[in-house]
């Protein structure tokens, strides 16, 4: 036990951070787990499990695209759709041939690689574009496949697909959660993480030290589309109808609100605020009338406390790190008087 | 990659002599860009040797920062050719420009201010770094041996400028002196063959600026590679640059060694003005 907090202490600063935050999933879902297992957990909990998971993948692999990259994206959502019809016309297809345990990891990964390709599609015309008009052309593609979507005889037009397989799980949400952690941490703390990362920073030095700007947002954009189309495939087979308005600017919004919320490149604050945002609305269904109101001001209120100066210096002041080291630090002072004493 | 042209070097060009009878590091032949049909450089002509210190002074306005520009492909000339260790760099982008041999510094600096001293270096050593994607998303298949070694020659590097105490600091939080040097280890640490320092003294002191002059001369020597800079302060540029090119409106009204230019009447009239009749 000694090696392993010696081998931990010694580990980078950001490695050490990436296996905290996954160490924290691995708890809370062990913690959830055990929750339904004694049957603790209510109905109405257990079926906002999976919908949790495919927040966080949502808003980590956008963060990915907002806080890292620097750009600001409104199509995440289109590239959920994507991936989600993807993977269910899938499983529609292989429900009798192929067993759960093959046939719905193999649709999200199919959902993925959908969700992936339309990414490197859209962002290479899309991708010479920065800032404001990026978002209005992302958003505009978001839109158009939805009308598509609505339009196709395949994909059960305006009245939704129907008859996927019930796959989504806690646990296989869990499992995709994990792997977003996993590979968006991991690139983030690489030298294409730091590539990235220099482009969000001042693009013309990152392009000047040799970083090819448009072939690592390219790089971005897919990745992020990816874990969309991941996340589109968890919802696809969550519900038993699926209709293309759910994948409106709406939605894209909505992933938007838990980035900014979690924090520009913070991936853990990520994680926080989609389960949060999740949660909230349905916490607040007792309030009725009032639910949206309160969620609102909810919402300022934590966006204010996020941003404000004051706040930020009493968190520090009350992290946890700072009280422990504070109290040792004490405990030594007094033992320091006690030695005096004794020999003064 | 381009078929490399050997252009015999101008006979005008200053070049010491240790580097005569080799293949410059940079040569322009009719170098000039316009916007929207105003000249802003037009018809430069140079050749830096592989192991000069060469200075571009000239007023304000005088195109010098559109050289850099130019040679770095920010800009794309309208005529003329730039060849690079020999090879032309028409049309290449700037990324390419850099991984092919040019490193530069920013007039106004352009560090990634948010980003760790360490990780400013580690992201100059990008393009040297070869490990792929794969290697990335899962930290294996050589990456943490590739973190390794780009720590250990970032720190290295830090090292040249007594800055490896700060490797931790963020960029942004630096004192400006430091930000200037560590621009300079960032471009340093994607192997160049030519640096170009713009304007590296400006807005220090005389003690700093005297350890710069120092600093671009141990460059020189233990990197072995050539330096150009765009400076006003004029005891630097006399104090350690072997050739110097004079640029006013847009053109080079002078060539020549620092004791050559010193005595231009061209260069003082553009300095001061010309005397009254």
């Amino acid at each position: 036990m000694k090696s392993f907090f010696n081998k931990f202490s010694g580990l980078k600063k950001s490695a050490r951070s990436n296996m905290i935050t996954l160490a924290l999933c691995l708890a809370a879902f062990g913690f959830v787990t055990a929750m339904v297992a004694t049957g603790n957990a209510s109905r109405h909990m257990k079926s906002l499990l999976v919908p949790i998971c495919i927040n966080i993948i949502l808003t980590v692999s956008l963060n990915l695209v907002i806080g890292f990259l620097g750009e600001l994206s409104l199509g995440h959502a289109g590239f959920m759709s994507v991936g989600a019809y993807a993977a269910c016309l899938f499983s529609i297809a292989f429900e009798e041939t192929l067993p759960v345990m093959v046939r719905f990891p193999l649709a999200m990964l199919i959902g993925g690689i959908a969700g992936g390709l339309f990414g490197l599609l859209v962002g290479i015309p899309v991708l010479r574009l920065k800032g404001d008009y990026l978002a209005i052309v992302t958003l505009a593609f978001g839109e158009i496949l939805r009308s598509i979507i609505i339009n196709l005889e395949f994909t059960g037009g305006a009245s939704g697909l129907k008859g996927m397989p019930q796959d989504s799980t806690f646990n296989w949400g869990f499992i995709a959660v994990v792997i977003t952690l996993f590979v968006v941490m991991n690139l983030v703390d690489s030298r294409h993480g730091r590539a990235i990362m220099a482009i969000r920073e001042n693009a013309i030095a990152a392009s000047a030290v040799g970083i090819n700007i448009n072939r690592y947002k390219l790089m971005v954009f897919t990745v992020a589309a990816f874990f969309a189309g991941v996340a589109g495939a968890l919802y696809g087979h969550n519900y038993s109808i699926m209709t293309a308005g759910t994948f409106d600017y709406n939605k894209s919004i909505e992933i938007l609100v838990m980035v900014v919320l979690g924090g520009m490149g913070n991936i853990r604050g990520s994680i926080i605020s989609a389960v949060l945002i999740t949660v909230l609305p349905e916490m607040l269904r007792g309030l009725a009338d009032y639910r949206m109101l309160i969620y609102a001001v909810v919402l300022i209120a934590m966006m204010l406390l996020g941003t404000s100066e004051k706040f930020m210096m009493l968190r520090y002041r009350l992290a946890p790190k700072r009280l422990i080291k504070r109290a040792l630090q004490e405990r030594q002072n007094r033992k320091d008087e006690k030695e005096a004493r004794k020999y003064g | 990659m381009a078929e490399r042209i050997m252009v015999p070097v101008p006979p005008k060009a200053i070049i010491p002599s240790r580097d005569v009878g080799k293949r410059p590091i940079l040569e322009t032949h009719h170098l000039g860009i316009e916007f929207g049909g105003l000249k802003a450089v037009d018809d430069i002509d140079f050749a830096i040797g592989p192991s000069e210190i060469c200075g571009l002074i000239g007023p304000n306005g005088a195109g010098k920062t559109t050289v850099f520009n130019l040679l770095t492909n920010v800009y794309q000339p309208t005529r003329g050719t730039i060849l690079l260790d020999g090879y032309d760099t028409k049309g290449l982008s700037p990324d390419r420009v850099n991984r092919m041999g040019i490193a530069r510094t920013f007039q106004n600096i352009r560090l990634f201010s948010n980003m760790s001293v360490l990780d400013n270096v580690k992201t100059g050593l990008h393009a040297n770094m070869k490990t792929s994607f794969l290697s990335s998303i899962t930290h294996g298949f050589g990456y943490s041996k590739a973190e390794k070694e780009a720590d250990e020659r970032a720190i290295e590097l830090l090292k040249f400028f007594n800055m490896e105490h700060l490797k931790d600091h963020q960029a942004g939080a630096l004192p400006y002196g430091a930000q200037r040097r560590l621009e300079i280890v960032r471009a340093l640490a994607t192997k160049p063959g030519i640096l170009l320092l713009d304007e590296p003294a400006a807005g220090m002191n005389p003690s700093e600026t005297a350890e710069l002059m120092e600093n671009i001369r141990r460059i020189r020597d233990e990197f072995n590679i050539a330096v150009m800079l765009i400076e006003h302060d004029m005891n630097l540029v006399m104090g350690i640059c072997e050739g110097i090119c004079v640029l006013n409106y847009g053109r080079i009204i002078a060539k020549g060694t620092p004791d050559e230019i010193k005595n231009n009447p061209k260069v003082i009239e553009a300095y001061l003005g010309k005397k009254a009749e």
